[in-house]
């Protein structure tokens, strides 16, 4: 896709120096099979900043983190991981780094600060003098401080998922890898992982958030990619990926055919079903259409829409929002794309 | 590289062994097998006329002279079936069972390292297979010589045994039927990386418990036999002659380290390139 190029250009021109990179990917690749669930990704995540990786269902976001953190190996390409090569390495990185993949996992009968205990105990770093201290930190951090001795397996949903991101932050970080960490969060939860989220990067921890969902996520993200049937087709700051679409005219008008001819006649081509209406009480269509940079002013527009008798009743010229960009590069329908 | 460098590298097993005798599943095995060396007593001691000599399981007819040889007969008895099921059980369980949890991709990227967790979960199963045993062999004398006291017992040569020599006979059994199920560990560590599924690794490690013991039987395969991991499982006769012979047992010690050996190499080969996709 174009614009892949144009922000991989982007980044050469900025020339990122590999060694600022806590995730660097070149030509990643993961097969199932026949099926490529990764397809030659090349991600640049910047030390220190927080980064969403999107993507719909079924689009290889956990595939990717999955050979990020070396439990798949890559079928082509290479990875680097705090510096690190992946695999080879993995040993060194992974103390520094945090995860949730796919969904939290415990042992129903321990405890929930038994089960942080246990998986502390797996790092060979972790110091045990200081393991029931960081334990508590870290459950208090995600709100569980009173449900620490009541067994996993009686945690709901939600509480299973807040151990799984204190799992992820038992010691120090620098990079917190965090796959849909809002699965089964309820609005306030998922507010308060937003939070935490903001808080250790604040800390200078870099943050790379999986999600399907745009919305939990671009409020605290600096940086995005999007990731569509396992290829990456964009990357870049969240300015960049704002920036590249171009604006559109946005009119609700009971006049949609008169209206689509004038705008015609002004040179801009108007996209969308004919005769949508916006809203079902009313009489009212909205139509749209894209205003490249060199367009006629919107005053102009919406001067010539009243004088050819078009009933305005709104007029808006829009950056697409970062929703309707994502839903441009991964496609709209319901249905996983494979 | 972490600031601190000083590693724990012992804490795993640590944690891992708890997380073993947490588990209610733990503690109901063993209750199990606890019950073996009591009911076998309290059928014996209720009986109207003891066993005779050759009748009913090896060494029975001992149990009413010296009740330590309750030990020995519930080994002897629950060596071929009830044991090594709850070895199946245990070894099956080892990687599978995280899998099947989940819970193995996080003690991964702790990280765990693959060898690492693989050796410690073969040395969790091993201290499964000594309280196991253990199990039978405690509960055995306690039962045997509360209901039956602790005098002169009669060897398989012929050769009458005190107190002492019992408990040393016995546990040398003890010992010779744990060594017997380390083997069997290392072939279910093995079974246990193929699936994330443990219930069906566990299956399939009971099911070639069986099938080697059948195959034993057959004298068709009389060459294969001393290949089998249960070649020497009800070989403990011999230690309970006067003197001790020695060759069953060393020779099943050598066996039993070369399964550990050849099923720890595949397990290893075959875990150290899965992909963990649970
Ligand atoms: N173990 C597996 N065997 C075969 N194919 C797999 C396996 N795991 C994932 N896939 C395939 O790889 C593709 C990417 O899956 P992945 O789990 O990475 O998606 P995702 O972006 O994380 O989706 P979601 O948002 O639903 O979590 C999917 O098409 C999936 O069917
Ligand atoms: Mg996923």
């Amino acid at each position: 896709m174009t614009e892949t190029a144009t922000l991989a250009d982007e980044a050469d021109e900025a020339d990122i120096d590999p060694a600022d990179l806590a995730i660097a990917t070149t030509g990643l690749t993961k097969r199932f099979g026949h099926q490529t669930a990764v397809n030659g990704i090349d991600l640049a995540v910047p030390r220190g900043s927080v980064f969403g990786f999107l993507g719909p269902n079924g689009s290889g976001k956990t595939t990717t983190i999955r050979v990020l953190l070396g439990l798949a190996a890559a079928t082509g390409g290479s990875a680097r991981l705090l510096g690190h090569d992946v695999p080879t390495e993995l040993a060194q990185a992974l103390p520094r780094v945090g995860a949730l993949i796919e969904g939290p996992a415990f042992y129903p009968f321990l405890s929930g600060a038994d089960n942080l205990r246990r998986l502390d105990s797996a790092d060979r770093y972790a110091d045990p003098a200081t393991r029931d201290q960081r334990v508590a930190r870290a459950l208090e951090r995600v709100g569980l401080t009173h449900a620490a001795k009541k067994k996993a397996r009686a945690y709901s949903l939600g509480m299973k998922q807040r151990l799984g991101i204190a799992a992820a932050l038992l010691t120090p970080r620098d990079l917190l890898v965090l796959d849909e960490p809002t699965n089964g969060l309820d609005p306030q939860g998922t507010r308060e992982v937003r939070s935490l989220i903001r808080a250790v990067a604040a800390e200078g921890t870099t943050v790379f958030v999986s999600s399907h969902l745009l919305a939990e996520v671009a409020q605290i993200c600096t940086h995005a990619a999007v990731m569509h049937v396992g290829s990456l087709v964009a990357q870049g700051s969240l300015d960049d990926l704002r920036g590249t679409g171009a604006r559109v005219v946005r009119i609700t008008t009971p006049d949609g055919d008169l209206c689509r001819v004038e705008l015609a006649r002004l040179g801009l081509e108007a996209t969308g079903p004919v005769g949508e209406v916006t809203e079902p009480t009313t009489d009212e269509v909205a139509v749209e259409a894209p205003l490249a940079d060199d367009g006629p002013a919107a005053e102009d527009i919406v001067a010539a829409l009243v004088r050819a008798g078009v009933r305005v009743r709104s007029f808006d010229v829009d950056r697409p929002s970062l929703e309707d960009r994502f839903v441009a590069l991964t496609g709209e329908g319901f249905d996983v794309a494979r | 590289m972490p600031a601190d460098t000083r590693t724990h590298g012992g804490a795993l097993l640590g944690s891992e062994v708890r997380v073993l005798f947490r588990r209610w599943r733990t503690w109901a095995m063993l209750a199990a097998l606890a019950t073996i060396p009591i009911l076998m007593a309290v059928v014996v001691r209720l009986s109207s006329e003891p066993p005779g000599p050759g009748e009913g399981p090896p060494f029975l007819d001992q149990v009413t002279n010296n009740g330590m040889f309750v030990a020995v007969t519930a080994l002897v008895v629950t060596t071929p079936l009830f044991l090594p099921l709850t070895i199946a059980v245990v070894s099956g369980d080892t990687i599978a069972g995280e899998a099947g949890l989940g819970t193995l991709r996080y003690l991964l990227v702790a990280p765990a390292g693959r060898l690492r967790l693989l050796v410690v979960k073969y040395v969790s199963a091993c201290v499964f297979c000594v309280a196991a045993s253990g199990t039978v062999l405690l509960v055995g004398w306690g039962i045997g010589s509360a209901l039956f006291g602790t005098g002169e017992a009669t060897l398989l040569s012929g050769d009458t045994i005190g107190v002492g020599d019992a408990v040393v006979r016995s546990l040398l059994v003890g010992a010779h039927v744990t060594i017997c199920m380390l083997g069997l560990a290392a072939v279910g560590l093995f079974i246990s990386t193929l699936t994330d599924a443990g219930v069906g690794a566990m299956a399939a490690v009971a099911v070639l418990t069986i099938v080697a013991q059948v195959l034993g039987q057959l004298e068709q395969l009389a060459w294969l036999h001393p290949w089998l991991f249960t070649h020497h499982w009800l070989s403990f006769a011999d230690l309970l002659r006067a003197p001790i012979v020695w060759t069953s047992f060393t020779e099943n010690v050598l066996l039993q380290a070369a399964y550990v050996a050849f099923f720890g190499a595949l397990a290893y080969g075959r875990f150290s390139t899965k992909d963990v996709l649970s």
